[in-house]
Formats: structure tokens, C-alpha cells, sequence
């Protein structure tokens, strides 16, 4: 029964994990750029909800969408007036370019936020099935991070834009042929990276005190879980996040919770050489 | 671009002025000049994988920490410094002579993302490894004995060493067959190894070469601070700083790396006594000005063109074409 426990509390972290990373996989599936920016917009997300909870009395399930919606447009100009510019250039340039726009948001956050670990309290209490405890705001947060999921998937799946993204992570120039706007439908990729960035950011915050210290951490995450499920779908950033999650948390458990992350960066390094298209071998939304 | 042998000179003068700060300037500049001779080291070392190869490396940190804490753990087991700066040169070239003939199979993006990965293995592992590294608490290294004066003088020498030795080699590969190899391998590595470029080889060397000597910078940092711990060695920050110098400069050029490590160590150093709290936004600002206006770096500049539409000698009147 210990193990279950551990299980699922993997799964819940997976969910989280997903929900982080998935952003970051679609950005770099279909604009070809490693956005170093992704830990900070994370950060962004969840100090923005926690503000608006803590100042203003806002529940953070009405400021999500709030908090979604300041991403994506924030993502959208960064990438329309900044990363366009250098977009088609090797990945050296591109990385440096967003590593370098991270540390100015990084900045302006640490002096401005301060690096004081904060987290939203909703205290739902605990239920329990079967000798398996669970805090309830974890499973709302994990709830919340796969109905995000849920939601872009069916927005790349469903709508004129979605499959405008996906034409355009096939075959760029085909794309463009097509009579698709290849400069904007980048721009409305990265907006989507930023807003589930935010999002998750804003669903962290819920669990786990948010500080700008962590912005390394998550990045670190969202690499290790593309690599392991594979880059640029939905359903490779599901299966990497769930892996991630309870080989995390057995490997805790096994090993001692100070080498999880190790672990972790272990399978990314492996399988990056075993096999780099991940573990589902899916190379788009198709 | 400037002609070969004013380079050459520029080089030489701005050496001289290194080696020489003891004899001008008090302390603080002499402490600048090292880390300018370091970063110079350093950026030089990265300028063999990422300049003449073209490969994305951001595992210089990497290279610097496993350096920094072989070089500590050899002095506190009694090894003499020096020899204990060999012994990490020797040990960081043979781990990457090993890994490098794993992961330089992978290309582009997926080689970024694999050389952070070992940066942050390496972190988490000596972090973690406490009976042997001291984990988080750090490791405290022996001091030099003889005053402050002395010690600094003796780690600018050593830096400066290093930093011409890195600097020697890249002559040598920039002119010889191992450089012609790489800038193939850069610009088409099916062609190359199609032509018959052993590009396994040549990359597995240059990877070496980008390697070694900053395991020598490492374990001479830790001599010189007397105090490592893994976040500082194996920091981010540095493994991303080092290309960005050698953008700065010019990648894969044999002087690029000097003048860029160089300029940004002095920037850096400007925005730290000026601007505290917002110094690593402007090292952000910085990096995206680079991109976008100095794509070929300092050296690339067409200076002659600047110069001549300098105010002091009016243009001439050009034909259109």
C-alpha cells in the first residue's frame, strides 16, 4: 500500500509536470527555439496569481484565465518584435537571445517580487480512498493541469489556428505556400508556451511556494520531460510528465529524495542518446 | 577587420598590459586582469567546439567545476598545487575524451540540451556525493602562504599562463589539418565525412581541447578563492557567459575570443559597480543587443568603413555601384 501511495503522488507531480512542460515542448516542436525564457514566464504566472489572491482577494480559479490571458500576450510581442528577428538561425543564437531576455525578466522580478517563497493557502483538507491520502488542493491542482492540457490539445486539434501550428511544425515552407502567415502563427505558438507557462505557474502556485530561485528548476524539468516523451505533441509532454513524476517519486523513496533529481537528469542524458525522439516516437500533432 | 599582423601586435601589447598591472595599479585591477585572463582562457577553450566545430556547447561549467573540485580534493589530499592543477587538466581531458565519443552523436538542439543536462548531473551528483565532496557545505581549499601581494601576483601569472597556452593551441589547430577538419565538419559533417574527415575524431579532439584547459582554469579558481561549493562551480550563468563572450568577440576566430572575454568582463565589471540590483538585466540587455547588431561579433566590424566616416575625415563621394 506504501507504494501505491508513492505511485500516485508521482502521477499527481506528473500531471504538474505535463502541465509545465507541455508549453515548452510546443515551442520548441514547432519554432525550432529552446526557450530558456519558459522557467521565468512560470514564475511570472504564479506570482501574478498569488498577488492578485493575496492583495486582491481573488480566488485563483477566477484569476487563471486572467493571469493565461497576460501571458499569451506577453508571449505573442515577445515573440512578433523580438525573436522573429533571429528565428531561422542556429539554435547558439536563439538560445542565447531567450537566456538573455530570462535574465532581464528574472531581474525585474527578483528586485521587484523579491525572492521570498510564497504560495497561495486554500485549505480543502484531506480525503482518503483505500489507505491512500491525498491533500484535496493537490488534486485540484492536478485536476486544473489536465484540463489545461486537455484544452490545448483540442485547440491544436480542433481550430483553424491549431492545425495552422501543426502545418507549420510539418513543413514550414509547404505552410507558407498554403497562404498560412508563418511570422504570426510563430508568434501565437510562443503566446501558447507562454500561457501554459502561466498557467502552470498559477497551478504550482496552489501546492508549492513559488520563488524566483526556481526558475532553473522548472526549466530543468521541462527539458528532461520533452526529451523523455518526446518533442512538440501533447501526448509526448503527458507521457514524459507522468514518467518524470513517479520515477521521481519512487526514486525518492528508493534512493533518498536528495537524488530524485539526479535520477531524473540521468534518464533525460540516456535516453537522449538512446533514443532522441523520446519514448513515443511521435514527431508531430498528427 | 583589422590586418593579421596588427592583431597580432594589439595581442601582444594588450599581454604586456596584463602581466604588467602589478607594476601600475594596486590589487582590484590586478583581481581583474585574472579573471580577465580566465575568461579569456575559457571563452579560447570554448572557441575550439563552438567556433571552429560549430557545435552548441553549454557544458563548459561542467568542464570548470569537475575541474575546480578534482584540483581541491587532490591539494587537501597533499598534493602540491601545481601538480594538483595537472592532475585536474589530465582528469577533465580523459572524462571528456570518453563522453565526448557518446554525446557529440547528437547535433544541434539535442546537443545543447544534453551538454546542460551534464552540467546539471555533474552539479547534483557532487552536491549529493557529501562523504567525498562536502555536498552543499562546499570544500575549503589550503591558501598559498605569503601575503595577499604575492598571492595575487602568482594567480595572474598562472592565468595568464593558461591563457596563452589555450591560446598556442589554437594556432596550431586554426592553421593546421585539425582546424580544416573542424570548419568542414561546421559548415557540412555528411560532406566532411563523405570527403573523408575522420569527424568522429575531430570532434571527439576538438571536444577534448574545449575541455581540458578549463578544468585547468577550475582547479586554479580553487586555489586562488580557497572556497568551492557546487553551485558556483557548476553555475549556469557561466556556461551560457562563455559562448556569449565568444559571440561577443567573434566565433571561430583565433583572436574573437580574446577581444570578447576581455570586453565583457570589463562591461560586466562596469554594471556591477554601478547598477547592483540590475546588473544581470543588463547582461540580458547586452546579450540581446548582440544578437541583433553584432551578429559577427567585435571583429567582424567593418572598422575601417566606421573610420572612415568618422568626422575627422569627411566621406568621399562614391559612385552608386
Amino acid at each position: 500500500m506504501a507504494y501505491l501511495q508513492i505511485v500516485v503522488n508521482g502521477i499527481v507531480l506528473g500531471a504538474l509536470y505535463t502541465c509545465l512542460a507541455v508549453g515548452f515542448s510546443l515551442v520548441w516542436g514547432v519554432l525550432n527555439v529552446i526557450n530558456m525564457l519558459h522557467g521565468s514566464l512560470i514564475i511570472l504566472g504564479g506570482y501574478v496569481t498569488f498577488f492578485a489572491w493575496h492583495s486582491f482577494g481573488i480566488s485563483p480559479l477566477v484569476a487563471l484565465p486572467g493571469v493565461a490571458l497576460l501571458l499569451f500576450v506577453i508571449g505573442y510581442l515577445t515573440q512578433f518584435f523580438v525573436i522573429n528577428r533571429v528565428v531561422t538561425q542556429p539554435v547558439l543564437t536563439t538560445l542565447t537571445l531567450t537566456f538573455g531576455l530570462d535574465l532581464i525578466l528574472y531581474n525585474f522580478m527578483t528586485v521587484y517580487y523579491t525572492a521570498t517563497p510564497r504560495r497561495v493557502t486554500l485549505d480543502f483538507g484531506v480525503i482518503g480512498i483505500g489507505g491512500i491520502v491525498m491533500p484535496v488542493d493537490r488534486l485540484l491542482a492536478m485536476a486544473l493541469a489536465l484540463l489545461l492540457t486537455g484544452l490545448l490539445y483540442l485547440i491544436l486539434r480542433g481550430s483553424r489556428i491549431g492545425r495552422a501550428i501543426v502545418a507549420v511544425r510539418m513543413d514550414r515552407d509547404a505552410a507558407r505556400l498554403m497562404g498560412i502567415r508563418v511570422q504570426r502563427i510563430y508568434a501565437v505558438t510562443f503566446g501558447l508556451g507562454a500561457l501554459m507557462a502561466g498557467a502552470a505557474g498559477a497551478v504550482f502556485a496552489l501546492v508549492y511556494p513559488i520563488t524566483t530561485n526556481l526558475t532553473g528548476t522548472f526549466l530543468g524539468k521541462a527539458f528532461v520531460v520533452c526529451v523523455i516523451g518526446g518533442l512538440g505533441s501533447v501526448e509526448g509532454a503527458l507521457i514524459g510528465g507522468l514518467v518524470l513524476g513517479v520515477v521521481e517519486s519512487v526514486a525518492g523513496q528508493l534512493v533518498g529524495p536528495q537524488h530524485a533529481l539526479t535520477v531524473g537528469f540521468a534518464l533525460m542524458l540516456i535516453l537522449l542518446l538512446v533514443k532522441p525522439t523520446g519514448l513515443t516516437g511521435i514527431r508531430g500533432y498528427e | 577587420m583589422i590586418a593579421r599582423r596588427w592583431q597580432y601586435l594589439l595581442f601582444a601589447i594588450w599581454v604586456v598590459a596584463l602581466i604588467s598591472t602589478p607594476l601600475w595599479a594596486g590589487n582590484y585591477v590586478i583581481r581583474l586582469a585574472t579573471t580577465i585572463a580566465m575568461a579569456s582562457a575559457l571563452t579560447l577553450s570554448w572557441n575550439f567546439i563552438g567556433g571552429f566545430t560549430g557545435y552548441p556547447s553549454f557544458a563548459t561549467a561542467a568542464f570548470f567545476g569537475l575541474g575546480s573540485y578534482v584540483g581541491a580534493l587532490s591539494q587537501i589530499a597533499g598534493v602540491p598545487m601545481v601538480l594538483a592543477w595537472i592532475a585536474a587538466t589530465l582528469f577533465v581531458g580523459l572524462f571528456t575524451a570518453a563522453l565526448g565519443g557518446i554525446i557529440l552523436r547528437l547535433r544541434g538542439h539535442y546537443f545543447a540540451i544534453g551538454s546542460i543536462g551534464i552540467v546539471e548531473v555533474l552539479r547534483l551528483v557532487i552536491a549529493s556525493w557529501g562523504s567525498l565532496t562536502g555536498g552543499g557545505d562546499g570544500l575549503n581549499v589550503p591558501f598559498l602562504s605569503g601575503g595577499p601581494d604575492a598571492i595575487a601576483r602568482t594567480f595572474l601569472a598562472a592565468m595568464i599562463a593558461i591563457m596563452l597556452c589555450v591560446f598556442a593551441i589554437t594556432l596550431v589547430v586554426d592553421r593546421g589539418r585539425l582546424g580544416f577538419g573542424l570548419r568542414c565538419i561546421q559548415q557540412n559533417e555528411d560532406a566532411a565525412d563523405m570527403l573523408g574527415v575522420n569527424t568522429t575524431l575531430y570532434k571527439v579532439a576538438a571536444f577534448t581541447l574545449s575541455a581540458m584547459f578549463c578544468g585547468t582554469v577550475g582547479a586554479a579558481y580553487a586555489s586562488w578563492t580557497g572556497y568551492i561549493d557546487p553551485n558556483e562551480s557548476f553555475s549556469i550563468i557561466m556556461t551560457i557567459k562563455v559562448p556569449v563572450m565568444c559571440l561577443l568577440g567573434g566565433a571561430g576566430t583565433v583572436f574573437g575570443p580574446v577581444v570578447g572575454a576581455a570586453a565583457f568582463t570589463l562591461l560586466e565589471e562596469f554594471f556591477w559597480i554601478n547598477f547592483l540590483d540590475y546588473n544581470r538585466a543588463i547582461l540580458g540587455g547586452v546579450i540581446v543587443i548582440l544578437i541583433f547588431f553584432l551578429p559577427g561579433g567585435l571583429l567582424q566590424l567593418p572598422y575601417r568603413e566606421l573610420f572612415a566616416r568618422s568626422p575627422w575625415r569627411p566621406p568621399q563621394d562614391k559612385p552608386a555601384i
